[in-house]
């Protein structure tokens, strides 16, 4: 069979270019190797060489044609003794069924997540901080699993920065609490090299703020590779640390990361409020396969609630939280933020209006139908969050909602968010940049046109 | 030395890669060291009354800290005070600082004022950043102090960038970019060390080894930490290390490091070896060290007795003489605090403002 010679393509982007030269012509034996022609762009050149070994039976197309579309054949080579018969302009060969791409990709998978595990009734509920219930997340599955360890700044010895690895390094030791030096971007990849070597790491930031200079490999590396890899590198690690702003840090230590990381594919993002759900939640993230980013909150750490006091208390990740019923507006937070919710919530009772307060646990994956089953039923919405609300998690609830629930909306939807400035030191203008008990109350008042 | 750490070897160090290097004293660095080159009496009294100013602020900040003025973190340079006294006495006027959140000590002696500095950490409108930075984020173009950084190690590559301007510029003016012995670890300082090497920046990196990174020593978290200065070796620059306690030392060093920078051979480390007496910020466990290392350190090299005993030794002055000086001191620390407290907190409007600057149609700032 005569072999079409095609225009190349110089780069991916390359559509069209000229054929410059020719430097053979009709009747030409050539072997392979051979270089035949020269090809242009406005970027670049490029000299087009014989694939096979023949004669040039036709020239298609003419020296300095300009325009001429990749894949356009430029000229017949026929092996020995093999007729000329191929036509000008014959279509390139297309690739085979099958490997070409759908028009409309394949809809994103839909996963179902469980819901909460049943507490039983005569289980008994100790109260306790936050802080406690993380330490004693990772503590527990330390003794489940000796390829759990934890690394970062102050950690072991120090016992944590806010002290959240209390007693870990007198129970696991110093081969399992780790100590590491000031230096994010290299414990971080260190961690997501360990995971890729089959361990479990726990990578404390002493704030989130700090893995700003950890960012690269967090997301280049650790919620990348498993695809990159076509799906043979896990990577099992939790990067966590309190998120967000605490009080009076000023610019460079108070910022809640929530929405930079909630953008990732390949990472899972949470964010509790209560003590039973930080200890449900952390154990779910060291034991689940994927990146997890687990954004703690310095404020919250100190204060007591009622966890569960079971061997094993696992929750699902993916799964918001129903904190309070109710009819009239439904207000989404999370974190910290469900402290100025919640309050907000108790004062909007006063007047009359019954909100539903939705604690989202986990940003990524969203659980957007625990969301929008409450909008049915209450057809307003208020979202909460300490962040900057430009591209954060309100605007994404928001589409969300508009998307899924557009005729079930009464208003528009609102949300409350950190002001739009870096975080003010002053302790009035700090109050001013922080979301506010008052802010919710208001914008569920004018949502619901109260 | 100061005690801080045994050192061997000449008082400058540089890596083999290196073939020049800027004259240093000869003889042992370490304890063995052949005294500082004496200070004049007016330097005496100079570095006394720059570093007395420094400790006495210092402990006006705690105080006020403990009434609830001041919020946040706030790190205090009490024990360090001889590294910035002596250095800023060794740079000329147009030369340039850069540090970490550690910062009142630098501006102090960059001759910001007391006031401006106190009404920052307290976030009064008056404050250097009008109360919108804190303790840690402040900054003085007029008197060329860059802040006030407080992510570790970030400003070592901003010194850098200030370094490459000046050279760019062709102003003849160096730069001090200041950072820990924690600091020391981050990837950014040697991506810095080796452009600043590769094109010759004016820089000074000086690097305050206090021994602590919060609750990490120094044998805890470097490798080799007994030659931190020796750190920039494989880029050719070369390092010495310092007693930071004394006042006359880090002076002797920072005049030739100055030189050897300024005169177009690159950049150059000092380790200053130093200490510090307060936890790392306010609230500190302090259980990485002993009381009775503090105690050694304070009774046996505290760099301000150590100047005031050659002021009284040499009969420079009088036990009144340094009382008025004190005196003197801390009223201007008292006139600060009552500043800081009286002076009203920002407008509510300073909240959007500052964010972005207007364009201009030429451009430039
Ligand atoms: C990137 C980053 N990681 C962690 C911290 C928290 N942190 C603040 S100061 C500090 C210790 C720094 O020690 P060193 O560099 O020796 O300076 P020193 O405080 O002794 O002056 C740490 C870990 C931070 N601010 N930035
Ligand atoms: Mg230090």
């Amino acid at each position: 069979m005569p072999t079409r010679i095609l225009m190349p393509a110089l780069s991916p982007t390359m559509e069209f270019g000229k054929l410059a030269k020719w430097l053979v012509k009709e009747g030409d034996a050539v072997s392979a190797g051979d270089i035949i022609a020269e090809i242009e762009t406005d970027k670049a050149s490029m000299e087009v060489e014989a694939v096979d070994e023949g004669v040039i039976t036709q020239i298609l197309v003419s020296e300095g044609a300009e325009n001429i579309a990749v894949n356009t054949p430029i000229a017949v080579l026929a092996g020995d003794g093999e007729e000329a018969a191929v036509g000008p302009g014959a279509a390139p060969v297309q690739p085979a069924a099958g490997s070409v791409p759908p028009r409309d990709p394949a809809p994103p998978p839909h996963t179902t997540v469980a819901s909460d595990p049943d507490i039983p009734s005569d289980a008994h509920f100790v109260e306790m901080t936050v802080r406690e219930a993380l330490r004693d997340a990772m503590a527990e599955e330390m003794r489940r699993d000796d390829t759990v360890f934890v690394m970062g700044e102050e950690v072991a010895e120090y016992q944590g920065a806010y002290k959240v690895t209390q007693g870990l390094l007198d129970e696991f030791g110093g081969t399992r609490v780790i100590d590491t030096p000031i230096t994010e971007h290299g414990f971080a990849g260190l961690g997501v090299g360990a995971a890729f070597g089959g361990l479990r790491p726990i990578v404390e930031f002493m704030t989130f703020n700090f893995a700003m200079q950890a960012m690269d490999q967090i997301i280049n590396s650790a919620a990348k590779t498993l695809y990159m890899s076509g799906g043979q590198m896990g990577c099992p690690i939790v990067f966590r640390g309190p998120n967000g702003a605490a009080a009076r840090v000023g610019a460079q230590h108070s910022q809640d990361f929530s929405s930079w990381y909630a953008h990732v594919p390949g990472l899972r993002v949470i964010a509790p409020y209560s003590a039973a759900d930080a200890k449900g939640l952390l154990k779910a993230a060291i034991r689940d396969p994927n990146p997890v980013v687990f954004l703690e909150h310095e404020i919250l750490y100190g204060q007591s609630f009622e966890v569960p006091d079971l061997d094993d208390y696992v929750l699902p990740i993916g799964k918001a939280r129903i904190l309070r019923e109710g009819g009239d507006v439904t207000l989404v937070a999370f974190s910290h933020g469900l402290t100025y919710t919640l309050a907000a919530a108790d004062r909007l009772a006063e007047t009359g209006i019954s909100a539903e307060v939705i604690d989202l646990r986990t940003i990524r994956p969203m659980d957007t139908a625990s969301v929008i089953a409450s909008v049915k039923k209450t057809n307003r919405l208020v979202t909460v969050e300490e962040g900057w609300s430009v591209c954060g998690i309100g605007a994404e609830i928001a589409a969300t909602v508009m998307g899924e629930a557009f005729d079930y909306l009464d208003a528009p939807v609102m949300r409350v968010s950190g002001k739009n400035v870096p975080m003010p030191y002053a302790a009035n203008l700090e109050k001013l940049a922080l979301p506010s008990v008052e802010d919710v109350v208001e914008a569920a008042k004018a949502v619901c046109y109260a | 030395m100061a005690g801080a750490k045994k050192k061997g070897g000449s008082a400058t160090k540089t890596g083999s890669a290196s073939r020049s290097r800027p004259a240093g004293r000869k003889g042992k660095a370490a304890k063995s060291a052949p005294a500082a080159p004496a200070f004049s009496p007016e330097e005496e009294l100079h570095a006394y009354r720059e570093m007395l100013l420094i400790r006495r602020f210092e402990e006006k900040a705690g105080q006020m800290y403990g009434m609830g003025l001041i919020g946040g973190f706030c790190h205090l340079y009490i024990g360090q005070e001889a590294v910035v006294t002596g250095l800023k006495m060794a740079i000329e006027e147009g030369d340039q600082m850069i540090t970490s959140y550690r910062d009142h000590g630098h501006m102090l002696v960059c001759g910001m004022d007391p006031k401006g500095v106190m009404a920052e950490l307290t976030g009064r409108r008056g404050g250097y950043s009008k109360g919108k930075g804190g303790s840690m984020h402040m900054f003085s173009r007029e008197k060329n102090f860059f802040g006030g950084h407080g992510i570790v190690g970030a400003q070592v590559p901003l010194g850098a960038g200030l370094a490459f301007a000046n050279k760019y510029n062709d102003n003849g003016r160096i730069t001090l970019t200041f950072f820990g012995e924690g600091a020391l670890n981050q990837g950014q300082v040697y991506e810095s060390f080796n452009m600043a090497a590769l094109w010759k920046l004016p820089v000074v990196f000086v690097l305050e080894n206090n021994r602590y990174a919060m609750g990490t020593s120094v044998t805890r978290s470097a490798a080799k930490s007994e030659e931190l200065y020796n750190r920039g070796s494989i880029y050719g620059i070369p390092g010495e290390p310092v007693d930071g306690m004394d006042v006359r030392a880090v002076k002797d060093a920072g005049e030739r490091a100055a030189k050897w920078t300024r005169d177009g051979n690159g950049p150059i480390i000092l380790e200053m070896l130093t200490y510090r007496y307060r936890g790392h910020s306010m609230s500190d466990p302090a259980k990485y060290r002993t009381r009775e290392e503090v105690q050694k350190m304070r009774a046996e090299h505290d760099p301000i007795e150590q100047v005031r005993t050659r002021i009284l030794d040499a009969g420079l002055a009088g036990e009144d003489d340094l009382k008025t000086i004190d005196k003197e001191v801390r009223a201007k620390v008292s006139e600060a605090a009552e500043f800081a407290q009286a002076d009203a907190e920002p407008d509510a409007a300073e909240l959007w403002s500052d964010v972005l600057l207007e364009a201009t149609a030429q451009g430039g700032n």
